[in-house]
């Protein structure tokens, strides 16, 4: 199990370093770094002088270094327009996103499970096809349209919900959080359910599709030759089962959704870091985009690792093997 | 196709070609059908637009400001009917609507294309060539499609800065990799036919046995992703011109139509976004239901 | 109590496919008394399992029971709602299945299968029913049990699964069990063990038995009445010492010709010619006629069912009564 999990932490460590590589590459040698590093704002002097600062005109290899080292520092620059470092601004606006992709895939996870379930259980009545048939719209709808038919149906035409921001928030361990007021609750409830509606249908298909096909196995109808409860056959015997590959995908998407949030965030107006990015690729405020993309690759790692633990948790067959 | 000469050799009236069965096989299914003439329907109007649509929404002497924010069915100063109404610059919806299908189509099936010839390509060599430059191109191909292809455009953009060329390129980078991986499993699968180990002793060349034999084989699910990818694309490009990253103001595509009409929406003017994002809708639908009953006929293991 | 455990009379199951109608078993009739062992044989495909599956009420869709009665104690099977069906099952009524791999739920923990059951029906505490799980496992020779129940399947071989699986069936103490096929998948001594322990616990609590198996020598250690199954149907049935001893039913000849110990060292292990009829839209006549040395006119109508003598039944129209060579 340890050498197993130094193996996940050192491929890890590797992904980041070919990331920094990557988005160095991307900033020094496709961009033009002068223009991506300086405040597009400076004059000639000022340039030469930030030119000389940065190491601009030393080898690639010792600027790269230097990116890196100052990486691990957590210095990746200062954004030209809020002058203040990018991994601050980045962290700031971190916990709103978080807070959105984590309620989203809370959403997809009560929403499409029982759904799937009740599609899986049933799969020739009319509710089982309405919701299987809605699946492929959640699919196929492209996110912001979905988030402006939101908008415009519960904001503007019906008026339950607030259209756009994030509502009042409250502390909790140093951080601002909307879901522990209720009019942030309300602000929080479109965007998340938008951002998280492919993943309902996903959630909903995956588990439909594990019912189908633990359903007519033996272990199920010798579950029931034992006389047990019909309940407790789905909810525990099959639902078991079916989690395991739910949880896997399901904790892949989380990476998918904190990206996607950029759309979301859009649409709404929700202050989190995907609505920064935005902002800073228009305005070219490019230390912040670094930051940001350094930052998500991060966050995906961990997420992979975790997802990865909790995978060998779930299913016995791979928690042993591993041990071994 | 066939020399004349053929033809005079007495034949069955109705063969049963590959063609004919994969058409009648997609016919089972009147809703594949009723997308598949959708689809035709939307490429001739994109194709068409400058011909058919009311205005041409590109030309600002034929916009009056004066006709701004019309709703829909009203008629312009000089007479026209905006069935559609009009955006904030007194530009017709419904030809804003035929040029922009044209723009998203356009850059949508254009980049699929790209992406579909340099992923063909580098799944045929991965497959062909093996060993280490297999091992380096598939872990490429993972690489990628471990990120989200938003992340992975906005990572392009971020570099390149934004603009169409740069958008259709992100596209491009998103996608290869899915058409690199199909036909890479879909040459490992023909490499084992007999057909190829009888190529193989007649010592045909290497490429020839690629170009003429393999690829034209491994053509059906390659077919199928594209059709797939295109729909995709053309989501992904409407996402990133809405987020304002994608093409210019100048020359919108849907998804820019969308984003403009977007503030106006909460003041009650929904037609500027909402006629646009119906189009997007119905074309992105329309794509996926052909590809997804190209995908039930075309695919072996589901056949009876 | 009656000492018959079970009477199934005329019983039929069909599978309604798109393609047609599977007549998996076809107006069947038997009875099996407290304490005692049916043999049921038969080869692959030819009923056995749809029988089983049909008395506890578990045959899949699209298959159903469409006519007979299934008495078990008197009470009619097939009458009874899905409530009190699951009341007997696994209670009163439990079935071993034919798969050891498949049948244990792979990502649970054996006693959390074992407790479940024994909660299932009666009212003791959690450390009653592992105590009860364990003795179980115990009982069908699973050593170090503590330690076995908190393993996972997987984590045994496919004769230990088997075994946890008869162990499951045995909690209750049932007063029918259906064995489908349990004991293939066991080496020689084990099955020895587990022949033993049941014969066991039908002599002394009185559990009659359906043992479902390809293997006369089983039956012949074993039971105490045997049902010859051929297509869905009972060709023969009868003790165990006058069916084998004298069979009448050109397909048990066949059977009995079959297994290596009747033959004598060296000759060829004698095969039933031809194969098994397709149960889709079986028709009219004796079914096995296509592949029987004395099939004539007669047997294109449906042989009926005859009693040649006391508790013996046959369907054949012209019965071989001296053994073959
Ligand atoms: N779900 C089903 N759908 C259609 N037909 C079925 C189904 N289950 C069983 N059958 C049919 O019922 C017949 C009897 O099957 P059964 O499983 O009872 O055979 P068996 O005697 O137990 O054979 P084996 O020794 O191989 O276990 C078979 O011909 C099979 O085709
Ligand atoms: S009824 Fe006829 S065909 Fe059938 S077993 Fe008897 S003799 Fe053979
Ligand atoms: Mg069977």
């Amino acid at each position: 199990m340890t050498t197993w999990m130094l193996r996940r932490l050192i491929q890890a460590a590797f992904v980041m370093l070919v990331m920094t590589v990557i988005v160095f590459i991307g900033v020094n040698v496709i961009g033009d770094p002068v223009e991506i590093l300086i405040s597009p704002e400076a004059d000639q002097a000022e340039r030469a002088r930030a030119v000389a600062a940065l190491g601009l005109d030393k080898p690639l290899w010792e600027q790269y270094w230097r990116f890196l080292s100052g990486a691990l520092q957590g210095d990746l620059g200062r954004s030209f327009v809020f002058n203040e470092p990018a991994l601050k601004l980045i962290a700031q606006r971190m916990p709103a996103t978080l807070e959105l992709a984590i309620t989203a895939v809370l959403l997809s996870v009560i929403l499409g499970i029982p759904l799937g379930l009740y599609a899986g259980l049933r799969p020739n009545s009319i509710g089982g096809r309405a919701i299987m048939g809605a699946s492929i719209l959640g699919f196929s709808l492209p996110t912001f349209w979905v988030g402006l038919m939101l908008i415009m149906v519960f904001a503007v035409q019906l008026g339950w919900l607030p259209s756009t921001g994030r509502g009042p928030t409250r502390e909790l361990f140093g951080v601002q959080w909307s879901f522990l007021t209720w009019d942030g609750l309300r602000h929080m409830a479109m965007p998340a359910l938008n951002l998280a509606l492919g993943n309902i249908a996903l959630v909903l298909r995956l588990t439909r599709a594990g019912v189908r096909e633990n359903l007519p196995m033996d272990y199920v109808k010798f579950a029931r030759a034992k006389g047990i409860s019909p309940n407790r056959v789905v909810f525990v015997h099959v639902l078991k089962n079916i989690l395991i590959p739910i949880v896997t995908v399901v904790g892949l998407e989380i990476g998918g959704l904190i990206a996607f949030a950029v759309v979301t965030e859009s649409v709404f107006a929700w202050p989190g870091m995907g609505k920064l990015i935005i902002d800073s690729i228009n305005v070219l405020d490019r230390p912040v985009i670094v930051a940001y993309l350094m930052m998500i690759v991060l966050l995906f790692v961990v997420i992979n690792l975790i997802v990865d633990l909790l995978y060998t948790v779930l299913d016995p067959r791979v928690r042993l093997e591993t041990k071994e | 196709m066939s020399a004349t000469s053929h033809d005079a050799a007495p034949m069955p009236p109705k063969q049963e070609t590959p063609f004919r069965r994969f058409v009648s096989e997609y016919s089972e299914s009147p809703v594949a059908v009723a997308s598949f003439v959708l689809v035709v329907l939307i490429v001739s109007i994109a194709l068409l637009a400058p011909f058919i649509s009311p205005q041409n929404p590109y030309d600002l002497a034929q916009l009056d400001i004066m006709d701004g924010r019309q709703p829909p069915g009203s008629k312009s100063l000089e007479g026209l009917t905006f069935w559609l109404g009009t955006d904030d610059q007194g530009r017709d919806m419904l030809s804003g609507i035929m040029y922009g299908l044209r723009i998203s189509l356009g850059v949508g099936a254009g980049s699929a294309v790209i992406a579909c010839v340099i992923g063909t390509a580098l799944g045929l060599i991965a497959a062909f060539a093996g060993g280490k430059t297999d091992t380096g191109i598939m872990r490429l191909v993972d690489l990628q499609l471990s990120f989200p292809a938003i992340l992975v455009a906005l990572m392009i953009l971020a570099f390149l800065g934004k603009g169409v060329m740069n958008v259709m390129l992100a596209l491009v980078i998103v996608e290869w990799a899915r058409f690199a991986r199909t036909a890479r499993s879909a040459a490992l699968v023909e490499a084992r036919r007999e057909y190829m180990e009888a190529a193989q002793c007649l010592a045909l060349p290497k490429w020839r046995l690629v170009f003429r034999h393999m690829l034209p084989n491994c053509m059906p699910p390659i077919i199928v992703i594209f059709t797939i990818l295109v729909a995709r694309s053309i989501t992904l490009e409407a996402t990133l011109s809405f987020l304002g990253l994608g093409v210019p103001i100048t020359e919108p595509s849907l998804g820019l139509l969308i984003a403009n009409g977007y503030q106006y929406m909460l003041s009650g003017k929904y037609w500027i976004s909402f006629y646009p994002g119906i189009a997007l809708l119905v074309t992105i639908m329309a794509i996926n239901l052909v590809g997804d009953q190209m995908r039930d006929v075309l695919n072996p293991r589901l056949k009876r | 109590m009656s000492d018959t455990t079970l009477e199934v009379q005329g019983l039929s199951t069909h599978f309604l496919t798109r393609a047609g109608v599977v007549r998996a078993v076809e107006d069947i009739s038997f009875s099996v008394g407290r304490g005692r062992v049916l043999g049921l044989v038969g080869e692959s495909g030819s009923g056995k399992s749809v029988t089983g599956f049909s008395v506890i009420g578990l045959v899949d869709p699209p298959g159903q029971i469409v006519r007979g009665k299934i008495l078990f104690q008197g009470r009619d099977l097939t009458k009874l709602d899905e409530r009190e069906l699951q009341d007997l099952r696994g209670n009163r009524i439990a079935m071993i299945f034919q798969d050891p791999m498949m049948t244990l739920n792979p990502v649970l923990r054996i006693d959390t299968q074992m407790i479940e059951t024994v909660l299932a029906h009666d009212n003791v505490s959690r450390e009653e029913a592992r105590q009860r799980s364990r003795d179980a496992l115990g009982m069908v020779g699973i050593p170090s049990p503590d330690e076995r129940l908190v393993s996972y399947p997987h984590q045994f071989s496919g004769g230990m699964r088997q075994r946890v699986a008869i162990a499951i069936a045995l909690l209750h103490r049932p007063d029918l069990i259906i064995a489908d096929e349990p004991t293939t998948a066991l080496d020689v001594t084990i099955q020895a063990q587990i022949l033993a322990e049941v014969q066991k616990l039908a002599r002394e609590v009185g559990t009659a038995l359906i043992w479902i198996t390809h293997d006369l020598s089983v039956i012949a250690g074993l039971a105490d009445d045997i049902a010859v199954m051929y297509a869905g149907r009972i060709v023969e049935s009868g003790s165990v010492a006058e069916v084998l001893d004298r069979p009448m039913h050109p397909y048990t000849h066949g059977l009995i010709g079959s297994v290596p110990s009747r033959n004598a060292r060296g000759t060829r292990l004698r095969q039933i010619p031809g194969m098994t009829p397709s149960m889709l839209n079986l028709g009219p006549g004796c079914a096995f006629r296509a592949r029987c040395a004395r099939a004539d006119a007669a047997c294109a109508a449906d042989p009926p069912q005859s009693a040649p003598s006391a508790g013996r039944t046959l369907r054949c129209f012209h019965p071989q009564l001296e053994m073959t060579a």
